[in-house]
């Protein structure tokens, strides 16, 4: 049992964790200014949000570790931008077609990352942006889909998620997600796994506490990919999904699944106005 | 809070090394050393060292033993050697300057196994020695596989 | 064994005499040689930068001997004295012999 686990479940054990009382430090102060644009890490939550204000990831997080995502060379997932940008440029698949054959610039693409996951018609359901991308691969390229965490499509969600940055996250919210996001706030609130625990345990009810060495975020999603010390590398949001399920020992949902997506909505509406930090540096 | 267990061997550091090869310049290494006092006598020869005169900017908690950020400077220092007393094996990194070199400083990141001191050794250009050290804590890596 | 690519950040132009910042950073995976494969239980080999060089026209500026304690993607960052124009070259040394190089121009003005 890793150390964390032991806190958590001396916490569920003795019935604390709703009550974690100790006195924790909050979000910090710092404004994230990165490469001379400021980004919102603080806003007013939308209506009908369990939270006051919302906060990024990042207001959370040690000096040491904010100071390598304001400074682009300073942090470390950009070198998996710059091997995205070789994809996109270069051709594959019975097309043999690069990505900016058919889309240009990858700053066609701003925005994109701020209203995942978004609905498909076709598919009858909304789509991560990872979706998106194998679709565009298999469909339009004529090649091989990315596996969810492979290296390639961590370097292509987070070059595509980069020309977002500083736009606020803003997901579809009313007709056919509406369900999806109805879907995803039931799994957040439903206790699941050996530790019998939610989501909002921990992100809603004890945010900005310490959980043993850990200061509790929101669990905000505006950063993914993000670059975790913990991971030595970029990882994707149900990548992060999963890690917290196995913490309360729950069998976690496939990557790509429905659950992850609703929850992903969900979260994406729970965060709306946070700028997109894409790739983002976490502990 | 305190931490009082940690389990971070997957972090794995340390084990045997290649010897730095090379270039006039090339460092001597620490990593044949088992100990932290091994490591020092190798860089030094066996000669004294003088507490003070290094600069060894490292944060007080780290987050993440995985990326620990360090900052060294020791003017008039030809190489600096770093440690990490806790670690599986001491050997961090040994700088070493040229004349193009506008100070006697640099920036890394580091992996620390636990809660340890980290030993900054400089050779100053007068053959002299200098050693500070400098505790950081480390927290267990946040939650999440 | 992830892609291997290099950055480094270096002022285009700078006065002769100029105090300069230069920061680099490879993706490499620094691979302990401590740690187990999950599947099979068998230690990975270890594979690492050994060794960075940064040289100005053929004159070592800076050099790191480097053991698996620095964390994976290296960093490392210093500063050098523009002495003219001219080309700093840049070497991460593979545990498996590979050398990674990149080269950047600085001009005077």
């Amino acid at each position: 049992m890793t150390p964390i686990k032991t806190a958590i479940a001396l916490f569920a054990g003795t019935g604390l964790v709703a009550g974690l009382a100790v006195a924790g430090p909050g979000p910090d102060e710092d404004q994230l200014v990165i490469e001379g644009e400021t980004l919102i890490t603080e806003v007013a939550a939308p209506e009908d949000h369990p939270l006051d204000t919302i906060y990024s990831g990042w207001r959370f997080r040690s000096d040491e570790t904010q100071a390598l995502e304001i400074d682009d060379f300073e942090n470390p997932a950009m070198v998996a931008v710059e091997y995205g940008l070789d994809l996109w440029d270069t051709a594959a698949g019975s097309s043999e077609k690069s990505c900016a054959d058919c889309h240009g610039d990858v700053d066609s693409l701003a925005g994109l990352r701020a209203n995942m996951p978004k609905w498909n018609e076709a598919a009858g359901q909304p789509w991560s942006l990872e979706h998106w991308i194998n679709w565009s691969i298999t469909e339009h390229q004529g090649a091989e889909p990315w596996k969810w965490e492979s290296e390639e499509m961590l370097a292509m969600t987070a070059l595509i998620g980069l020309q977002s940055r500083g736009m606020p996250m803003t997901v579809e919210t009313e007709g056919p997600m509406a369900d999806w996001i109805a879907r995803g706030k039931e799994l957040y609130y439903t206790r699941v796994g050996q530790l019998d625990m939610a989501c909002n345990q921990c992100h809603e009810d004890n945010w900005g506490q310490m959980i043993r060495a850990d200061h509790l975020s929101q669990g905000m999603i505006n950063g993914f990919p993000t670059y975790r010390f913990k991971w030595s590398g970029l990882g994707s949001l149900h990548r992060r999904f999963s890690g917290c399920m196995k913490n309360i020992r729950a069998k976690p949902y496939k990557r790509g699944s429905d659950e992850f997506v609703a929850l992903e909505a969900y979260l994406a509406a729970r965060g709306a106005g946070l700028s997109i930090e894409t790739p983002a540096v976490r502990n | 809070m305190t931490m009082t267990r940690r389990d971070f061997t997957r972090l794995g550091l340390g084990a045997a090394a290649v010897a730095a090869t090379g270039l006039g310049l090339a460092p001597r290494p620490a990593e044949a050393a088992g100990t932290v006092e091994e490591a020092i006598a190798a860089f030094t020869g066996g000669a004294e060292t003088t507490e003070g005169g290094i600069d060894l900017g490292a944060p007080e908690i780290a987050e993440n033993g995985n990326t620990v950020p360090i900052e060294v400077a020791a003017e008039g220092a030809a190489a600096i050697m770093l440690l990490a007393s806790g670690n599986p094996s001491p050997g961090v990194a040994t700088f070493r300057f040229g004349k193009l070199a506008a100070a006697s400083a640099a920036s890394t990141r580091i992996r620390l196994a636990q809660t340890q001191d980290i030993v900054a050794v400089a050779e100053m250009k007068d053959g002299s020695f200098r050693k500070v050290s400098r505790t950081v804590k480390v927290t267990i890596g946040g939650c999440g596989g | 064994m992830a892609k291997v690519k290099p950055r480094v950040k270096v002022p285009r132009k700078a006065e002769v005499g100029e105090v300069i910042t230069i920061k680099t950073l490879i993706s490499h995976p620094m691979e302990s040689g401590q740690r187990k494969d999950k599947k099979t239980g068998e230690l990975i080999p270890r594979q690492i930068i050994n060794r960075f060089v940064a040289s100005f026209e053929g004159e070592t500026v800076f050099e790191a001997a480097v053991e698996p304690a620095v964390s994976a993607n290296p960093y490392f960052s210093f500063d050098m004295t523009v002495p003219g124009p001219g080309t700093l070259a840049f070497e991460w040394h593979d545990d498996d012999g590979s050398v990674y190089a990149q080269e950047k121009k600085i001009k005077i003005g």
